[in-house]
């Protein structure tokens, strides 16, 4: 192109002061991150779909799996998780009231509700730590295997037990003695190993002991996998033909009739892939909304210590919020999928 | 500071008690709305079992509310529906082009295993 030249000014040619998003590089940043955070969600929510498609009947129902409140028992369903997804929606709009009083400058206003939504951030983690520990112990019934090879979870009132008299004297116990702690735990450690037999319990130095224990109420148990006799999606068996079959499998003596609560091997909602989703899909939600207290401390440290003030703007607090927003999108998401569909 | 090789678009955002007043407005309208919105989902799920016959109309109205909600909250909260019309594109088109072919793919590869697992079993 020799001898030829083409006139270039700030009209024809970008010069690079104004950004086509007219944003700041940081805010952008942000948003490239939380979509690409966003697709990595959507394909676990989505793995989780698929996997759920193909279980059909046998998926446990939101209502059924998670029906308790902290010091209330059971029989709320989903009041507990709904109770969370308020909790982190109102921490959402505490945030976004940083945010706008920091664009007044008010530095006061960014501290209040930076606070407030740490607040709710700590709620919430709490929140799941009590609703994972209640997963992983599960129910006082369990999942039971019936005579037929059908397995069905059972819901209802489970009677007290009121202590194990022994009948037959073993290395540590004498006939007549009565058993009173950790009776919960005994009989679930013994169902679980097929030391329940005829309404005995039978420990590990020979003792046997009579379990002394309350009438259930209003049992129910709800078909998760066919067998001989009954199949998935059928009326669900209650009364006292559930517990004639429950107590005909939990004291069969034998072992691994029963399964309570929910590790990585087995659980008692139903398949085992439905408790890894659990864990894995609310843990990686809890461990982000983890990381957005921890961040959020760190940035209502800089808002004290007057940095932001210093540079004229509050953007650190927008930035911040920005995640901490996408974090309550995320369980928005979660809790329709894996709570109420 | 001001800088003449560049704009600080960080200082912008900035805005009076008046404007802040009617955000603050906006911001309680949002959260009723979304509250509103969580409350009848949960009294839904509580009291329309799965097996009902409305469960259908009631799983297609759980995801609409849900998206509702989402929209709000990336729109309003996250302040994306104030952002220029060229960002807000780059944000969300990629983003919806992916996440419906993913969803297509699923949804269908989900169909056919469950069939071939019903016919040959497992």
């Amino acid at each position: 192109m020799a001898g030829h030249t083409t006139q270039l000014d700030a009209k024809t040619l970008w010069g690079g002061k104004e950004s086509p998003f007219q944003t700041s590089y940081g805010k952008l940043m942000m948003w490239f991150f939380l979509v690409s955070d966003a697709l990595t969600f959507s394909g676990l929510l989505i793995a989780y779909g698929f996997t759920r498609h193909d279980a059909q009947d046998a998926w446990p129902i939101g209502e059924e799996t998670f029906n308790s409140m902290p010091f209330l028992g059971h029989g709320y369903p989903l009041l507990y998780v709904a109770l969370m997804t308020f909790i982190l929606i109102v921490s959402s709009v505490t945030m976004v009231l940083a945010v706008e009083a920091g664009h007044r400058m008010d530095r006061k206003g960014v501290t209040n509700w930076m606070i407030a939504t740490i607040i709710g951030g700590f709620f919430f983690v709490g929140s799941q730590a009590w609703e994972w520990s209640h997963f992983i112990h599960g129910s006082e019934f369990g999942k039971i295997e019936l005579a037929d090879g059908s397995q069905a979870i059972v819901k209802g009132h489970f009677g007290e037990i009121k202590n194990f008299t022994v009948i037959e004297a073993g290395k540590h116990h004498k006939v007549g003695e009565v058993m009173k702690d950790d009776l919960m735990h005994e009989f679930q450690h013994a169902a679980e190993k097929g030391h329940l037999e005829g309404g005995n319990i039978h420990f590990a130095d020979g003792t046997v002991a009579k379990i002394n224990k309350a009438k259930d109420h209003e049992m129910k148990l709800i078909i998760k996998k066919s067998g001989a006799k009954h199949e998935i999606g059928g009326t669900p068996i209650t009364g006292a033909a559930a517990e004639k079959v429950y107590y005909e499998a939990l004291y069969s003596g034998e072992a691994n009739r029963v399964v309570y609560g929910a590790n990585m091997k087995q659980n008692e909602y139903g398949p085992q892939q439905y408790a890894q989703f659990f864990f894995f899909i609310t843990g990686f939600h809890g461990f982000h909304v983890f990381s957005g207290v921890m961040i959020n401390i760190i940035i209502l440290l800089g808002v004290l210590a007057g940095t932001y003030h210093k540079r004229g703007h509050y953007e650190m607090v927008e930035k911040t919020g920005l995640y901490w927003h996408f974090v309550d999108l995320v369980w928005v998401f979660v809790f329709t999928f894996f709570y109420l569909i | 500071m001001e800088r003449d090789d560049l704009i600080e678009y960080s200082l912008h955002t900035h805005h009076d008690e008046a404007k802040g007043k009617s955000i603050r407005k906006k911001i309680l309208k949002v959260t009723i709305l979304l509250t509103v919105i969580t409350t009848v989902e949960v009294f839904i799920g509580a009291f329309i079992k799965q097996s009902n016959d409305l469960w259908a109309f009631v799983k297609w109205s759980f995801i609409i509310m849900t998206l509702v909600k989402a929209a709000y909250i990336v729109m309003v909260f996250m302040h994306l529906g104030d952002e220029k019309k060229a960002l807000r594109n780059v944000i969300l088109i990629p983003y919806a082009i992916f996440i419906a072919y993913l969803i297509f793919i699923g949804l269908w590869e989900a169909a056919e295993v469950s069939s071939a697992l019903k016919s040959f079993g497992f």
